[in-house]
C-alpha cells in the first residue's frame, strides 16, 4: 500500500468515525448527568431511516437532520421522563425503548429501502486543505465530519472548562448535593437527556444522508453500532476526548479488517468484520480493572516495585462513573 | 439577618418531625439547637435552608415572610447550610468543589475562587489545598471547604448542622473560633448540636428540640442538669468504667503491615482475649482504619499474619472472617454499611442467616418488630434506611449484627450519637462482652470515650503504631499528647 492510499484509508477513519463521536459525545453528556439512556442503537436506526425518508420526500437535507436530532431528543427525553415523573428504572425504559425503534425502523423503513436519495457532499477547505498530511487528513471531509471535531472540543470544554459544566459533573455525581446548592436537577437532566439524546440522533442522518447513504433495511450495517457508542462512553471514562479517542480507535480497527483481508486469505473474513467488538470488549476491561478487588488482593502478593508500577498504571487507565449514573433522585 | 419561624409544621408519614415549631433568631450571635437524635434538628434546618417544604407555617426575614421553593431560593436569601453529612463532591478537587453553586457567569471564575479560598482560609486559619481531592480530606477539612464556600456566597444566615462531628481537637478549636467570628461580623449563626459542652463553650443562647417540640428555650449561663433533663425528658449519666473479665485469646496480629496509596503502617503485634476492649486512638487517616480493615479481611495485608481462634487467617476475604465471627461495622453508615432505599425489614433479612430461597415475610416483619423494640430504634419496619435519623441509623446497624461474634471491629461506634444512645451503644456491647465472650476492636476520635470504654490503647501517628497502653490512669491530657505524636521517633516512616 502506498503512503497515498494510506492517508486516504486514514482520512476515511476520521470520516466514518464521526457518526460514532456523535453517539458517543451525546450519550456521554447525558450519562453526566445521570440519566443513562439505553437506546442508543435503536435510535440511530430509527432516526437514519426516518431523515432518510424526509430527506428523500422533501428532497432537503436540512429537514433529514432536524428529523434525526428530534427523534433521538424525543426518545431519550421519554426515558428521563419514565424516571423522573413515573419513577420508572431508567435500563429497563430504554432497553424496551432501543428494540421498538430498532422494530420501528425496519417496519416504516420498507418503502424507502434502496432508493436513491440525496446525500452530503464533501466541502474542502481551500488554503488549510493544501497543507501536507493535515490537508487531506483534516480539511478536505464533508461539514459533518468537520462539526464532528469541533465537537469533541466544545464539548470538552464544556463539561471541563465551565461553569454549567461543572453544575452538570454535580449533578451526576451526587445530585442531592448539587440541588442543595440551588441547582434545578430534574431540569437539568430533561436538558442534557435532549442535548444527548439529538447528538446521538444526529449519528443516524450522518450514516444515511453521508457515511452509508442509503437506507437498506437489516443490512444497512448500523445495527450494533449504538452499543459500541454505549461502551466507548465507559471507555472514554465520560470525557468527550477520551471518548472520541475510543471512537476513532474503533473505526481504525474496522478499517484495518478491511485493509488485511486480502493479506490474510487464511482467516475468514467475517473473523476481522467482527475482531473490533471483542476488542472493544477487552479495552472496558483493562478500563475497569482497577476497581475490582481481586485485583487489589492480588497485587498485595507482588513484590513491592512490581506493585507500585502496577498500581500506577492501573490508576491511570481506570475510569469512575458519575456516582449517581441511573440513580434516581427526588426533589422536595 | 433576623429569622423568625413561625408554627413550623412537618411530616414523614405517621412522624410529626416538626410539630409548630416557632423560633426568632436573632443576627450577630450563636443561636444552639439542642436535641436528641431524630428530635427534629435537622429538619427544622432543612427546611429553613429551602431543601425541604414545611407544611405548614412561615418563615420571616428580617420581618418579612418569604417562600422558599428550593435552595436556591435560600441563598438568594443568603441562608446557607452546612449539612450534617457533608454535601459535597468527593471525586472533585476543592477547588472545583469551591465552585459548584456560584450562581453566575459562563466560564469558571478559577482565578477569583483561589484568591477568595486562599484569603477566607488565611482569616479563619483553615489549610485547603485547591488541587487535592475532596475525598481525600477529613471530614474537618470538608467542613472548612464549606464554610469558605459559604462565606465566598456572601450567606448572611449560616446554619451549621452537627460540624463537630468526626473532627480533631483542634479542628475544632478552629471551627469555634470562626463561628466566633462569623457572629462579631454580624451574620446570623445558627449551630445545631446534641452536645452540651459545646453549647456551653459556645452559644449566647439555645432552644431544646424533643420530638419535634421546642421544650425550652435559655441563654448563657446555661443550667446544664436542667438542659439534660429538657433534651431527655429525664436525668442521664454515664456510669462507672467497667471492665468484662478475661479470657482465651481471640485474635492474634504478628509483624503486620498495611499499605495503600497513601500510607502505610507497619509492625503491628497485638493479641487480643475475649472480653476485650481494645481502642484505637489517633488523628483521622492516621492508619487506624487499615488495621482495622485487615482485621476484618477487607484489605490483604503486605506482610506478616492474623490469627483468629487459633487459625492463620491471612490473605483470606472477608467471608471467611466473617464466617470465624469478625463483623466489622464502618463509619460511613450510609456509603457501606446500610444499602439507601431498602428498608429495615430488608436489611433484618440480608443479615440473618441465608436459608431457602423466598422470603418468609410474616417471621421477617415479626423480627424487624423485635430488633426495632430491643434496639430502641425509632423507626418502622418499611421504612427506607436512608430516612431514619443519624442515630437511629447506628442502631439499626447495631441491631444487623449476629448474636455470639467472636470479635467486633468497629469504626465510630457512637459518632453522631445522643449521649443516651451513645451510653446505650455501650452498654449493649459491653453486655456481648461480658456474656458472649467477644472482644472488641474500635476506632474513635473522641477521647473520653476510648478511656472509659476500652481496656488498652493503640495510639496511631501517621502510621505509626505505639504498644499497647492501659486505659485505666490514663488522662486524657496524656493521651492527648501521644495522638499529637509525642513520644514516636521522628521522622516519616518506621520501615520494618
Ligand atoms: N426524608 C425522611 N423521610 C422520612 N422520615 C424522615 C426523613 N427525614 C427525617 N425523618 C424522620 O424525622 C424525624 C426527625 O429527624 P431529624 O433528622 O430531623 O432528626 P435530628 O434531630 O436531626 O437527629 P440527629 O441528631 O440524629 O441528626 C426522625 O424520626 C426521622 O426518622
Ligand atoms: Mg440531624
Amino acid at each position: 500500500m502506498s503512503s497515498h492510499e494510506i492517508l486516504i484509508g486514514l482520512a476515511g477513519v476520521l470520516f466514518a468515525a464521526a457518526p460514532v463521536v456523535f453517539a458517543t459525545i451525546g450519550e456521554t453528556l447525558t450519562e453526566r448527568s445521570g440519566i443513562i439512556n439505553l437506546s442508543v442503537n435503536g435510535t440511530i436506526l430509527l432516526a437514519a431511516m426516518a431523515s432518510f425518508a424526509v430527506s428523500v420526500s422533501t428532497h432537503s437535507l436540512w429537514l433529514g437532520f432536524l428529523m434525526g436530532m428530534a427523534i433521538g431528543a424525543l426518545v431519550a427525553l421519554t426515558v428521563a421522563f419514565s424516571s423522573i415523573a413515573l419513577k420508572q428504572s431508567q435500563v429497563a425504559v430504554g432497553f424496551v425503548l432501543t428494540l421498538m425503534t430498532r422494530d420501528l425502523s425496519y417496519f416504516l423503513g420498507n418503502p424507502y429501502m434502496g432508493l436513491r436519495g440525496p446525500r452530503v457532499q464533501s466541502l474542502p477547505i481551500p488554503v488549510l486543505g493544501q497543507i501536507p498530511i493535515i490537508g487531506p487528513l483534516f480539511f478536505r471531509q464533508d461539514p459533518l465530519t468537520y462539526l464532528s471535531f469541533i465537537l469533541i472540543g466544545a464539548a470538552w470544554w464544556w463539561v471541563f472548562r465551565t461553569r454549567p459544566g461543572l453544575t452538570l459533573q454535580a449533578v451526576g455525581e451526587r445530585p442531592e448535593a448539587a440541588y442543595a446548592r440551588g441547582a434545578p436537577v430534574h431540569r437539568l437532566r430533561y436538558l442534557y437527556a435532549a442535548v444527548g439524546g439529538a447528538l446521538v440522533g444526529l449519528a443516524g442522518p450522518t450514516y444515511s444522508l453521508s457515511v452509508k447513504a442509503g437506507w437498506k433495511g437489516t443490512i444497512s450495517g448500523l445495527d450494533g453500532i449504538g452499543w459500541i457508542a454505549l461502551a466507548l462512553t465507559i471507555f472514554g471514562g465520560w470525557d468527550p476526548i477520551r471518548g472520541a479517542a475510543g471512537a476513532y480507535l474503533f473505526a481504525l480497527l474496522q478499517w484495518l479488517g478491511l485493509v488485511l483481508q486480502p493479506y490474510m486469505p487464511n482467516i475468514p473474513s467475517q473473523v476481522l468484520q467482527v475482531a473490533p467488538f471483542p476488542l472493544m470488549i477487552l479495552t472496558l476491561l483493562l478500563v475497569n480493572i482497577g476497581n475490582a478487588e481481586w485485583v487489589d488482593r492480588t497485587l498485595a502478593g507482588l513484590p513491592p516495585d512490581a506493585r507500585r508500577w502496577v498500581r500506577r498504571i492501573l490508576r491511570w487507565m481506570q475510569v469512575v462513573p458519575p456516582a449517581s449514573l441511573g440513580v434516581p433522585f427526588e426533589e422536595e | 439577618m433576623k429569622i423568625e419561624l413561625r408554627h413550623i409544621h412537618k411530616h414523614f408519614g405517621p412522624v410529626h418531625a416538626n410539630d409548630d415549631i416557632t423560633l426568632t433568631i436573632p443576627s450577630g450571635s450563636i443561636f444552639g439547637l439542642l436535641g436528641e437524635n431524630g428530635a427534629g434538628k435537622s429538619t427544622l434546618m432543612k427546611i429553613l435552608s429551602g431543601y425541604f417544604h414545611p407544611d405548614a407555617g412561615e418563615i420571616r426575614v428580617n420581618g418579612s415572610p418569604v417562600v422558599l421553593h428550593s435552595p436556591a431560593d435560600a441563598i438568594r436569601f443568603g441562608i446557607g447550610m452546612l449539612h450534617q453529612d457533608p454535601m459535597d463532591f468527593p471525586p472533585m478537587r476543592v477547588i472545583d468543589n469551591f465552585m459548584v453553586g456560584y450562581p453566575e457567569g459562563l466560564t469558571l471564575p478559577r482565578a477569583a475562587a483561589r484568591a477568595a479560598l486562599e484569603s477566607i482560609s488565611a482569616r479563619f486559619g483553615f489549610t485547603l489545598d485547591p488541587d487535592a481531592f475532596v475525598g481525600s480530606l477529613t471530614v474537618g477539612e470538608r467542613q472548612q471547604l464549606e464554610i469558605a464556600r459559604l462565606l465566598w456566597l456572601g450567606a448572611q444566615v449560616l446554619i451549621f448542622d452537627e460540624p463537630t462531628t468526626g473532627i480533631s481537637a483542634q479542628q475544632k478549636e478552629k471551627l469555634f473560633a470562626a463561628l466566633r467570628r462569623l457572629a462579631e461580623a454580624g451574620k446570623t449563626v445558627i449551630f445545631v448540636t446534641h452536645k452540651l459542652e459545646e453549647v456551653q463553650i459556645l452559644c449566647d443562647q439555645v432552644a431544646v428540640l424533643r420530638a419535634g417540640k421546642v421544650v425550652g428555650q435559655t441563654r448563657a449561663p446555661y443550667d446544664l442538669d436542667a438542659l439534660v433533663r429538657m433534651m431527655f425528658g429525664k436525668a442521664v449519666s454515664k456510669g462507672q468504667r467497667t471492665s468484662a473479665p478475661l479470657g482465651d485469646v481471640v485474635l492474634q496480629i504478628k509483624r503486620l503491615a498495611v499499605e495503600d496509596i497513601r500510607l502505610r503502617i507497619a509492625g503491628v503485634n497485638l493479641e487480643v482475649r475475649e472480653g476485650e476492649v481494645i481502642g484505637l486512638a489517633g488523628m483521622e487517616g492516621s492508619g487506624q482504619r487499615h488495621l482495622l480493615r485487615a482485621c476484618a479481611g477487607l484489605v490483604r495485608p503486605v506482610e506478616g499474619e492474623i490469627w483468629v481462634d487459633g487459625e492463620n487467617l491471612t490473605g483470606k476475604g472477608y467471608h471467611e472472617f466473617m464466617r470465624r465471627g469478625v463483623a466489622y461495622v464502618p463509619a460511613a453508615r450510609l456509603e457501606e454499611g446500610l444499602v439507601p432505599t431498602l428498608t429495615l425489614m430488608e436489611h433484618v433479612i440480608l443479615a440473618d442467616e441465608q436459608r431457602g430461597l423466598v422470603i418468609d415475610r410474616q417471621t421477617a416483619l415479626e423480627k424487624t418488630r423485635d430488633r426495632i423494640a430491643t434496639f430502641n430504634i425509632r423507626g418502622r419496619p418499611n421504612l427506607p434506611v436512608e430516612s431514619l435519623s443519624g442515630g437511629n441509623q447506628q442502631r439499626a446497624l447495631l441491631a444487623l449484627l449476629r448474636p455470639g461474634l467472636r470479635l467486633i471491629l468497629m469504626e465510630h461506634p457512637t459518632r453522631g450519637l445522643d449521649m443516651e444512645s451513645a451510653i446505650w451503644v455501650w452498654e449493649t456491647l459491653k453486655r456481648r462482652c461480658r456474656e458472649e465472650r467477644t472482644a472488641i476492636f474500635f476506632m474513635s476520635s473522641d477521647l473520653e470515650e476510648i478511656l472509659h470504654y476500652s481496656d488498652r490503647i493503640l495510639v496511631f501517628f501517621s502510621g505509626q503504631v505505639s504498644e499497647p497502653i492501659p486505659a485505666e490512669g490514663t488522662t486524657t491530657e496524656q493521651l492527648g499528647q501521644l495522638i499529637g505524636g509525642r513520644g514516636f521517633p521522628s521522622g516519616k516512616e518506621v520501615q520494618p
